[in-house]
């Protein structure tokens, strides 16, 4: 890792401590490829695209907008083709989307029409066939209180802001107990500030199950407050992991110990060099 | 006196018999050629407090004063740039700027006003889209079109609503230059209202959070002592910025938490193992990118 | 509380000028809302009478022309004591010599109550008749045979109630055909492509056409002789022509539903009738809703016209009748019908609206 040579020495045992040593891999995408046909001619987002991570791991992938990471991330959810390549979740081939890879959309694309319990039902009916109707809304309160709306289940959809609307998208991707939760840009469209807010509550949820994600954003201090590693990939056409940062970070993570930490900002800066470089 | 002055100012809406306080006691002063960046939270009233400036609204009580005479209405004094751009779809990029310099410039003949306009269009390099509309431009470009129209009317006061939210991340920094370039050749007085602390930093020589709505009030005032030009990359390594910038968030955390809503309640979670659902979609394969029912 | 729920009523149903008059009444910010009420109730109600009254003006002058007219016809036909006698009989406002131009609103009114009067006459003998022949029918039904039944004259509310029912026939069968091959349309882009000529050829075919051609079909099919073929042939040709808007609309809903909301079915994978069902149908309800209120106001237009030429005995047929007819009162009569096909129409609208807000997530959406 290019970390340890241009930081403090003492952040090389950090790393050895690495929280995750021995965890089996979960995600493996190998050698992948992504062609879009165009009037001018193939156009090639991605190619020779390695990736791995471990179980728990929380990965955060940056850089510039149109550079494939949005398109990486929906190859690996099954909503876009694989033009080359393989991915693998643990240890089997991917075959299109499904619950075991749960989204969270850049808009929380909740259905409208129905409540915020609903939105989260309907996916907890899906993988939970086998558990009693008692359980099921169990399961859904949970992840609802969890993220801060416990007083709201009945809310219609569009009666809630954006912030809310979002939360209730995160809560419903955690009820289906993926084994990998993908984001996408999710927090996007809302502002900075909304933005904080989010994080922790994303971070909340998942700091009880540690299931493996991978999230995509443009916002470098977000990237390094959630993740235990940031990838940076290159820009398109041809693009592909560029490089990786650990972050040593203990969890649970506090905004206020993460800012005051005497790295935050040379990681920040690195993350910067990378994408304005 | 400064140049531009808030007193005292409080706002309230009506609506439906119920009455919201929006700002309550506003207490502002901008000196001639400050860049003062107020950063907010959404609904915590920032829009209002720009238009109490720009003259669309008048405020319950208090009062604002540029250089010393209340504002009356809206006028060419202040320009205003929104977020999201307002100018006028039908109309090339040249004449959406001539439409205002018209207004405000009328003494000038056609040829000083056509200079006076094309020196704009060129400050915010668009010459090579002087007769496109648009329609035919990008977000980033609109909101440059924006810019020359606020500044070619050569107001006193410069006053930005969220200009660069609707835009991705790499333009709003390209924009943010090139804003604050434009400004530091005349150093005219400037407002900007974000919701990105970053933004604020780079930009302004003070920032000035504004509390979470109802009766909003501005918070501490934050002096930005890094010398311009402020460079992105570098800025970084300057302990300066970074004392700032975590003095900023930190405050704007401990005032945004109040905001967590969550009742104590504890649900438990019963511990099943999910189950796959279903076959997938009839005829997907691999290769197709779309899925197409049948 | 009452206040509240009640201002809210009146908007849902469509009545929101009501609303700065239920304000007033509570006493609530009196100069803004005797302003709002002046704007919503009474401008409107101004402009209402000041149609009737140029209405008046117009029809008053029709007639004084037509009257000269006439007086004129005399003088040159029979000279000055001819004039002069059918001036008396114009003045006098008897049946016989009475210009015959557009109606005053007084007479409008007048046929109005004549019609209504006519109504009470016409249910009054079908009581008595239907009293007279129920020993009868006992026996008839008894024996298995069909019931007598009231041939007379319809009276003008019955042929309301006819053609109310023939439009609702026909909306029905609208929705019945279209709003399943819209679904089906929608899914499938091929499909679409398919029948694309097939919607642009006949949608624009005039109501006329589409009778005739039902009356084809209808005719060779059904040979039963007392089956009332005409009300059959309506509601057919009705919903034929009235579909076409329902169909489209359905097909682009359901082709247009919210990308994003197909990948969160994708990842749940739903399966294909949960999809149609829980996904796609209500996120095209609106537009699918849309195509239904067109539907139902392009077949009440029609109707008219397709009743007219059916015999079938609703409200075209009336207008038909009384433009043959000639009779003194009925271009009176007609303008009765035409208020009240009018009325019928923005009823109907105003219903649909009603529904559709209870149906619907959005209501911004909704004109």
């Amino acid at each position: 890792m290019h970390v340890a040579e241009k930081l403090d020495t003492d952040l090389k045992e950090l790393v050895v401590k690495d929280r995750l040593q021995g965890a089996p891999v979960m995600l493996e995408c190998s050698d992948i490829k992504k062609v879009y046909p165009t009037k001018k001619g193939d156009y090639v987002v991605l190619e020779d695209l390695q990736l791995n991570i471990r179980e728990g791991e929380f990965i955060s992938i940056i850089g510039h907008s149109g550079c494939g990471k949005s398109t990486l991330l929906t190859m690996i959810a099954g909503l876009n083709g694989i033009s080359g390549g393989q991915i693998m979740v643990d240890g089997a081939p991917i075959r299109g989307a499904g619950p075991d890879r749960a989204v969270v959309f850049q808009s929380p694309s909740l259905f409208p029409w129905l409540t915020a319990l609903q939105n989260v039902m309907i996916g907890v009916k899906q993988v939970f066939p086998h558990a009693s109707k008692k359980q099921k809304l169990e399961i859904c309160k949970y992840y609802l209180n969890k993220v801060g709306l416990g007083n709201d289940f009945d809310k219609k959809a569009t009666e809630l802001s954006q912030g809310m609307q979002q939360r209730v998208g995160i809560a419903r991707a955690f009820a289906l107990k993926p084994k990998v939760l993908l984001l996408d840009e999710p927090f996007g469209m809302l502002d900075s500030l909304t933005r904080g807010e989010l994080q922790d509550v994303l971070l909340e949820v998942w700091q009880r199950e540690k299931i493996t994600a991978v999230m995509v954003t443009h916002d470098v201090d977000e990237s390094i407050f959630l993740a235990d590693r940031v990838i940076m990939m290159t820009s398109g056409p041809y693009a592909k992991i560029g490089d990786e940062l650990i972050i040593p970070f203990e969890r649970p993570r506090n905004r206020i110990d993460v800012l005051e930490h005497p790295n935050y900002y040379d990681y920040r800066g690195y993350l910067i060099d990378f994408l304005e470089g | 006196m400064a140049f531009l002055e808030l007193k005292n100012v409080c706002k309230s809406y009506i609506n439906k018999g119920i009455t919201t306080q929006v700002l309550t006691d506003i207490n502002l002063g901008i000196e001639e050629g400050e860049f003062v960046a107020i950063v907010g939270f959404t609904g915590s009233g920032k829009t209002t407090l720009i238009n109490l400036i720009n003259g669309l609204l008048e405020p319950d009580s208090g009062e604002v004063l540029l250089k010393g005479k209340p504002v009356d209405g809206p006028g060419p004094d202040r320009g205003v740039i929104f977020q999201n751009y307002s100018i006028l779809p039908w109309l090339t990029v040249y004449q959406n700027i001539k439409l205002a310099v018209d207004e405000v410039l009328p003494d000038l003949s056609k040829k000083e006003r056509d200079a006076h306009i094309r020196r704009y269009i060129e400050m915010v390099n668009l010459t090579h889209a002087t007769d496109k509309r648009p329609a035919e431009l990008s977000g980033g470009m609109r909101q440059r079109v924006s810019v020359a129209r606020a500044l070619a009317m050569s107001p006193q006061v410069l006053l930005m609503d969220e200009p660069l939210s609707a835009l991705d991340a790499l333009t709003r920094g390209t924009l943010q230059k090139e804003i604050i370039n434009i400004w530091s050749k005349d150093q005219k007085t400037a407002l900007l209202i974000t919701n990105d602390v970053d933004e604020g930093i780079i930009m302004a020589d003070r920032i000035i959070p504004l509390k979470p709505g109802p009766n909003a009030t501005l918070g501490p005032e934050f002096s930005v002592n890094i010398p311009r030009p402020r460079n992105i990359t570098e800025i970084n390594k300057n302990s300066t910025y970074k004392k700032l910038r975590n003095e900023v968030l930190e405050y704007l955390i401990e005032v945004g938490s109040t905001r967590v809503q969550n009742d104590g309640v504890e649900y438990l979670l019963p511990d099943l193992k999910p189950v796959m659902p279903g076959r997938i979609w009839p005829g997907k394969r691999k290769k197709s990118e779309k899925v197409k029912y049948f | 509380m009452m206040k509240d729920k009640s201002i809210r009523i009146v908007r849902f149903i469509g009545f929101g000028f009501l609303e700065p008059l239920i304000r007033l009444l509570s006493k609530e910010e009196p100069k803004k809302n005797t302003v709002s009420f002046l704007k919503k109730a009474v401008f409107p109600l101004v402009s209402i009478l000041l149609f009737i009254s140029l209405w008046h003006s117009g029809a008053s002058y029709l007639y004084s022309i037509e009257a000269d007219r006439r007086i004129e016809k005399a003088m040159n036909d029979g000279g000055e004591t001819a004039a002069s006698e059918m001036k008396k009989c114009i003045e006098s406002g008897s049946i016989t010599c009475q210009p015959n131009t557009l109606p005053s609103p007084k007479q409008v009114y007048t046929a109005a109550m004549a019609l209504l009067q006519d109504h009470k006459i016409i249910s009054q003998k079908k009581d008595e008749f239907y009293v007279k022949v129920a020993g009868t029918n006992k026996q008839r039904a008894a024996q298995g045979l069909n019931e007598i039944t009231y041939t007379g004259r319809p009276s003008f509310l019955d042929q309301i109630g006819t053609s109310l029912k023939t439009v609702f026939a026909g909306f029905l069968l609208s929705i019945i055909i279209a709003v399943p091959v819209g679904i089906i349309m929608g899914l499938s882009s091929t499909l679409r492509t398919a029948m694309n000529w097939l919607i642009q050829i006949f949608r624009p075919v005039s109501p006329v056409v589409w009778l005739l051609l039902v009356f084809m079909i209808v005719k060779t099919l059904i040979q039963d002789p007392d089956m009332d073929k005409s009300f059959v042939i309506s509601f057919i040709s009705v919903g034929f022509c009235a579909m076409w808007a329902t169909l489209v609309n359905t097909s682009m809903g359901v082709s247009t539903v919210d990308k994003d909301f197909i990948n969160v079915a994708k990842v749940l994978r739903l399966n294909i009738g949960q999809n149609i069902f829980k996904v796609i149908l209500p996120a095209s309800f609106p537009l699918i809703f849309t195509g239904l209120r067109i539907t139902l106001s392009v077949a009440w237009m029609v109707l008219i016209a397709i009743e007219l030429l059916a015999q079938s005995p609703g409200l075209g047929s009336f207008v038909w009748e009384e433009f043959q007819n000639g009779a003194n009162d009925s271009n009176a009569k007609i303008i009765v019908a035409m208020f009240v096909i009018g009325a019928i129409g923005f009823m109907l609208d105003r219903i649909m609206i009603t529904l559709q807000k209870f149906a619907s997530f959005n209501k911004a959406e909704i004109a």
